[in-house]
């Protein structure tokens, strides 16, 4: 190597070595030693205990606990993924007609993006509340009786699920506009000039090339959904009954309630596999395809 | 068979409309205009239900706590008091955890900026071996679940003896994280080089070029950068729950759910008193500086 190539990789090394070094200690270290706890049985209180994939074979033959908070994520993620994608992309196509108070609009659907989820969290839970809460009151004006949103073992998830449907909308809202503002006119111009209505200029011409964008909403909402966890936390602690114990929660609940680290560890790395595989999934048949060249 | 014609409808804008127009002009346009008039109905609904539960959130605050058990619900706090914010300030340390979120976010925020902006540049433009395999290193761990790091973080802290103080909460990410060296090296590569070629002739060092060339010209994305890990780190909620166990020591949002489980459970006024508290800071940030929300969620969602 050259002297100045040699120097410049000095330099380099040396810029990255703060960042690296961190990276190596606190994400690329624990990764590796989450799979070897895992294979132990540790309290904290007394020396690890190496089983092997003992606690793998427990979780996934002897926990009730462990598929119910698994089935209760994937029902979770089924509630949230979908609408909020949907809604989202209906918002970015409201949005992105120019109408009088874009800026406005899109302000007023980012908020609850930047407020933190607890405070979404309790303000919610007293709107769900089941004797004074406004949701029900709204819904009088409809006649519809009023629910015990959060103690109904059959509501409470869906409680949860619209109110992070909510508060995620103007985040999604805002990468679908980004990309609807990357479709050309003359594009859909020439769509329109062959005889295309608006329904169909939409799933031909403008979907198609929102795919990138889709597909990464798909992937983080997904992703996010299998972290669910502070919204449960305040709302309902699992309940009623476990009802809402999803899968993150039930992880904290065997490392720092019951002191089962090596228990909970195999569980995140179930997770992962199960995330692996989908993100798999999803990058065969739904990732980038061929881009049409424009013009 | 129809004849159609296309027309713009404004020319002025850089959003253009064609409006084909048939020989049942008028009708389609009174159907145009009622379809506007719905959608604007249907944003401004939706506008509100986004506004609403922060409204009612400082309604709320303002309560007597009698007033919050009423049905049906009142908007409007009758009479208006201060108890909620005095009830808070007096039995909960939440001036304590108002001080931790800001030192601690802070903090990180700056220093993140300084260490992650450092390793970009290093990634976009210098050479040294296994550079590229250190970056993939670093992109496929943007992949994997918190989960699976949060015990083995856990567990090295308490080996630390980091549990309880600051340093659990500041260290592991005082250095930058992969996804602001990712982002800031996206931006570093949109520099053109002559700018550091220049620099180069007349005997700048790799520091200086960086210090005097690049970061003044990066301001935008190291503003963008800079409010996203503010948000992501003041709304934190699991991995402070779980290192502090003081509750003095805790951040804003942990102290508040955690009281919100106990002792404070149906005390709304002062909850929401709290709530507020903890909204003020991130909703001047955001409004001072919304443009680099947005601008940093499409960078990210462009990316992929």
């Amino acid at each position: 190597m050259s002297r100045a190539a040699r120097q410049q990789a000095l330099v380099g090394y040396a810029f990255i070595a703060p960042n690296f070094l961190a990276f190596l200690i606190f994400v690329a270290g624990p990764v590796v030693a989450g799979l070897f706890i895992s294979f132990s049985e540790w309290d904290l209180l007394s020396p690890p205990k190496w089983v092997a994939l003992q606690n793998y074979v427990d979780l996934l033959t002897n926990d009730r606990l462990f598929w119910l908070s698994l089935g209760h994520t994937i029902y979770y993620a089924l509630l949230t993924v979908p609408a909020g994608i949907v809604i989202s992309l209906a918002l970015a196509l409201l949005l992105n007609q120019g109408l009088f108070g874009t800026r406005v609009y899109r302000t007023l659907f980012f908020i609850p993006v930047v407020a933190s989820s607890i405070a979404v969290a309790l303000v919610w839970k007293w709107f769900y509340n089941g004797e004074f809460g406004v949701l029900n009151w709204l819904l009088s004006w409809f006649r519809i009786p009023p629910q015990n949103w959060l103690t109904n073992s059959q509501l409470a998830m869906p409680a949860i699920a619209l109110t992070v449907i909510w508060k995620t909308m103007g985040y999604n809202m805002v990468i679908f506009l980004a990309g609807l503002q990357d479709v050309p006119q003359s594009l859909l111009e020439a769509a329109a000039i062959d005889g295309a209505n608006s329904r169909q200029r939409f799933w031909s011409v403008t979907l198609p090339l929102l795919r990138p964008q889709l597909f990464f909403v798909l992937v983080v909402s997904l992703i996010g959904a299998f972290q669910a966890f502070d919204m449960v936390y305040v709302m309902t602690a699992g309940g009623p009954g476990n009802a809402t114990l999803v899968y993150n929660y039930y992880i904290w609940q065997n490392a720092f309630q019951f002191f089962k680290m090596g228990y909970a560890s195999a569980m995140a790395y179930i997770l992962f596999l199960l995330i692996f595989v989908i993100t798999l999934f999803q990058v065969r048949y739904l990732g980038k395809r061929a881009y049409y060249e424009l013009g | 068979m129809r004849s159609v014609t296309l027309e713009n409808e404004v020319l002025l804008t850089s959003k253009v409309v064609p409006v084909a127009k048939t020989n049942e002009g008028a009708l389609h346009r009174l159907n145009t205009r009622l379809l506007r008039l719905l959608l604007h109905i249907f944003l401004i609904v939706l506008g509100i239900s986004c506004l609403f539960p922060f409204l009612w959130m400082l309604s709320t605050s303002f309560k007597e706590q009698f007033q919050v058990f009423t049905y049906p619900p009142q908007l409007l706090p009758n009479p208006w008091t201060l108890t909620g914010y005095t009830r808070i300030f007096a039995t909960s340390p939440i001036y304590n955890w108002l001080f931790n979120s800001i030192f601690v976010v802070t903090t990180i925020m700056f220093s993140q900026l300084v260490f992650s902006s450092l390793a970009a540049y290093a990634f976009a433009r210098l050479r040294f071996p296994g550079r590229d395999i250190i970056f993939m290193l670093y992109l496929a761990t943007m992949m994997i679940p918190s989960q699976v790091t949060l015990i083995p973080s856990y567990i090295l802290m308490k080996y630390l003896g980091w549990i309880d103080t600051y340093y659990a909460l500041i260290v592991p990410f005082l250095f930058g994280s992969a996804f602001g060296t990712f982002l800031l090296r996206q931006f570093f590569q949109t520099i053109p080089t002559e700018l550091e070629d220049a620099a180069r002739i007349d005997g700048a060092g790799y520091l200086t070029t960086f210090l005097r060339i690049i970061l003044p010209l990066s301001k935008p994305a190291l503003a963008t950068l800079g409010v996203f890990v503010f948000l992501y780190f003041w709304n934190d909620f699991l991995w402070p729950l779980i290192v502090i166990n003081t509750n003095n020591l805790r951040t804003l949002p942990v102290g508040l759910a955690v009281i919100s489980r106990s002792y404070f459970g149906t005390d709304w006024p002062a909850l929401m008193a709290g709530t507020v508290i903890s909204l003020v800071p991130i909703l001047i940030i955001f409004f001072a500086a919304q443009r680099y929300f947005v601008q940093g969620i499409t960078l990210t969602g462009i990316k992929g």
